[in-house]
């Protein structure tokens, strides 16, 4: 029986590291910012499953301390790339509602104002005449 | 036969399932497509493969001072993963990094038209070189005009200006 817990241990802690190359492939590879968090994300998971196993083996529980911390830290940092990242993407698929906007109806002269202006500059067409002007280019 | 051995076996199958969740999130990283069905794939380990880690934990070390502190990571752990997958997935959303022919349906763009916000065009996509039909037909789908109709998405556009 303790040879057979030994063994299943043994198992899950290769398990682990397998899993920590792949996330690793994933974290070098990864095409976008946004890969690249997930796959930290999953990293942290299996370096909290590598201090609970390593505390299961030895039967202490002096990392549990350190597993507390983590699962309560970890989620910072994929929330702030994740701001991070959707600040800086110039390239936003969604704008703002306009009455989020506090009073100024189209916001957007501060993000990803030059490619509206690009874009709804010819979609308009003749239209730039009367009024809605590239919106990307009102004033706050 | 006794208690002790029981609760080593089963702690040691629990920690194996929650490694086994682990490799498994792994796998699904490095094979799925686009951001979205990858976070799918991450997430399991980071709150089920965490539960059965921390019974595990809990049934191999039986103090209860580490009870304790193993219930508090359960906890911790359930509050704070969904909040940054939230965000994360609201991100890859928002910035169009996810692979829009795998949505069989997209119910968040009508909200999203229906709360004011409005599609911009991606630029730099090599699909829509004009950039301005692009634009113009994604306004006119999202105001609920036929597409295609450049006058009518510029009038519904404008009309929360006034």
């Amino acid at each position: 029986m303790i040879v057979l817990r030994l063994v299943i241990i043994m198992v899950a802690m290769l398990l682990l590291g397998v899993a920590a190359v792949l996330v690793l492939i994933r974290m070098a590879k990864g095409p976008s910012t946004l890969d690249r968090v997930v796959a930290a994300d999953v990293m942290l998971a299996v370096v909290i499953a590598g201090l609970g196993l390593e505390a299961a083996l030895n039967r202490h529980g002096t990392t549990v301390p350190v597993i507390l911390v983590l699962s309560l830290l970890g989620f910072a940092s994929a929330l702030s790339m994740a701001r991070f990242v959707a600040d800086r993407d110039k390239a936003k698929k969604w704008d703002v509602p306009t009455h989020f906007a506090a009073g100024v109806p189209d916001r957007g002269g501060s993000r990803g104002g030059q490619e509206r202006a690009d874009g709804l500059g010819t979609a308009n067409g003749g239209d730039t005449a009367d009024g809605p002007a590239p919106t990307g280019e009102v004033p706050r | 036969m006794n208690w002790g051995l029981i609760a080593d076996v089963t702690g040691a199958l629990l920690l194996l399932l929650g490694a086994l969740l682990c490799f498994a999130a792994a796998v699904g990283l490095l094979r799925f497509p686009d951001v979205l069905s990858r976070m799918h794939a991450a997430t399991k380990p980071q709150t089920l493969g965490l539960l059965l880690l921390v019974v595990g934990v809990a049934l191999e070390v039986r103090q209860p001072r580490v009870l304790g502190l193993l219930f508090l990571v359960a906890v911790l752990q359930l509050f704070t993963a969904p909040v940054s997958a939230h965000m994360v997935s609201r991100t890859a959303y928002r910035t169009q990094q996810l692979d829009e022919d795998s949505l069989i349906a997209d119910e968040l763009a009508d909200d999203l038209a229906r709360a004011g916000f409005r599609r911009v065009d991606r630029a730099g996509d090599p699909a829509g070189d004009p950039a301005g039909d692009l634009a113009g037909d994604l306004a006119g789908e999202l105001a609920g005009d036929p597409a295609g109709d450049h006058a009518g998405a510029d009038v519904g556009r404008s009309k929360p200006r006034d």
